[in-house]
């Protein structure tokens, strides 16, 4: 889970209150999907009772999400660490792909039909994020970038499996 | 037949063979005005033979091909080499400028083998320089330039003449992935502009998601996509 750690990281920047660091994370993180005001302060909520925050007094004359949020030495320690934390590859989607084609040949059906509407809905991802990218800021163009290199591996993924549909079929059926 | 369906570029049942190798089998393709098409596919599948044909540069064993309502197959050499000169720019793998020549005379060339003015050829090359990010390169020569800008200055040799289609054949595949990203942003950038319409020859997914439109050759032939066959 990036989110604790990302509000964590946000805190070791400079205390802040629960409204700042949302806008905070939208800004940074957040593109096309902001994080829940709810989801902020659960998670807060979490950091506290795990002794990686500690929270200040309620400003006078505020509502309760007005109350300031300092990172613990603990909290810092756990920044520190997670940043060089080396993140395991995804096979997630390759293994939806590869499930798909291979039940697809147990039941005798054409997988190409779903290899070809695979590889035009991966295009047209990779074509809004290619003019994201174009347009966009760096922040943009640095996000985008990555989607685009994750579907370009699964696009390979599916011209070769195209390319190499018999001999998988005869391997399948056999 | 003419060409009536507001495309500008087609080929028709285009078939080609060198000696006993069969490169085309029937491909037919066709490009709106204005459209950015990406030829997708794998090596050796006949990508660069169709884009060759498309510009009136080998011609098919059989089939049709067509531009802007004419009929391109059946020129002679010396009226499709005209038709290349007017309407036609062309980037390739390699920049392909000519050493001898500066940076701004390899933009102006088009321009003078069309019998302009040199004063007014390099007039008009001049503007591409600041286009393409390649202000104070104009006195280089091809030695002396990284491979990103060569291929910028071949680029706009490519549309100092303004042509109506701009063909390109693999144009970022001599260079790294962000430099080849800045070429095509480049590109698109210009041809949107110009209303260029451009058939782009690539075989990497990076590069054809530039295009408004990708169709894959295989075996020398367009196939269409599954979904396109089974409504057809
Ligand atoms: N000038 C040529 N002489 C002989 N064979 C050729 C020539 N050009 C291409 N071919 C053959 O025609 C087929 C299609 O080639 P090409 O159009 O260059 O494919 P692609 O551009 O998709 O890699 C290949 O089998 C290739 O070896
Ligand atoms: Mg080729």
């Amino acid at each position: 889970m990036t989110v604790p750690l990302a509000l964590l990281g946000l805190l070791e920047r400079e205390s802040s209150h629960g409204y700042d660091l949302k806008r905070d994370y939208d800004t940074y993180f957040g593109r096309g999907k902001p994080l829940p005001a709810g989801q902020v302060y659960s998670t807060l909520g979490r950091l506290a009772r795990d002794g990686k925050v500690e929270v200040g007094e309620a400003e006078p004359g505020s509502g309760p999400d007005r109350k300031r949020y300092v990172i613990t030495e603990l909290g810092v320690t756990q920044v520190e660490t997670w940043l060089t934390e080396p993140v395991a590859g995804e096979p997630h989607l390759q293994t939806v792909l590869f499930t798909k084609v291979v039940l697809a040949l147990l039941l005798e059906r054409d997988p190409r039909a779903y290899l070809d509407i695979q590889r035009a809905a991966h295009m047209e991802r990779m074509r809004e994020l290619t003019e994201l990218r174009r347009t966009g800021s760096t922040i943009d163009s640095l996000l985008a970038d990555h989607g685009v290199y994750h579907l370009e591996a699964d696009l390979r993924w599916i011209d070769q499996t195209v390319a190499r549909l018999a001999a998988l079929t005869a391997e399948v059926r056999s | 037949m003419s060409s009536d369906e507001g495309f500008l570029v087609e080929a028709r049942n285009a078939v080609l063979s060198f000696g006993q190798t069969p490169a085309l089998q029937g491909a037919n393709l066709s490009a709106r005005a204005g459209e950015i098409l990406a030829v997708t596919g794998p090596s050796g599948s006949g990508k660069s033979t169709l884009l060759h044909c498309l510009a009136g540069i080998l011609v098919p064993d059989s089939g049709e091909i067509w531009f802007d309502g004419r009929r391109v197959d059946t020129q002679r050499e010396p009226e499709r080499s005209a038709l290349r000169r007017d309407h036609f720019g062309f980037v390739f793998q390699f920049g392909q400028l000519v050493p001898e020549l500066t940076a701004e005379e390899n933009v102006a060339l088009p321009l003078l083998l069309a019998k302009s003015r040199r004063a007014s050829a390099l007039a008009e090359a001049r503007p591409w320089f600041g286009r393409l990010g390649l202000d104070g390169l104009e006195g280089r020569r091809s030695g002396e330039l990284s491979g990103g800008q060569a291929q910028r200055v071949a680029l706009a040799r490519a549309l100092v003449s303004r042509p109506k289609v701009l063909f390109a054949d693999e144009p970022t595949g001599s260079l790294d992935s962000l430099t080849g990203e800045h070429v095509m942003d480049l590109l698109v950038a210009s041809v949107r502009e110009e209303g260029t319409t451009v058939v782009l020859v690539t075989h990497e997914p990076r590069v054809a998601a530039y295009a408004n439109r990708e169709v894959i050759v295989r075996d020398g032939k367009v196939t269409p996509l599954f979904v396109e066959r089974l409504t057809s």
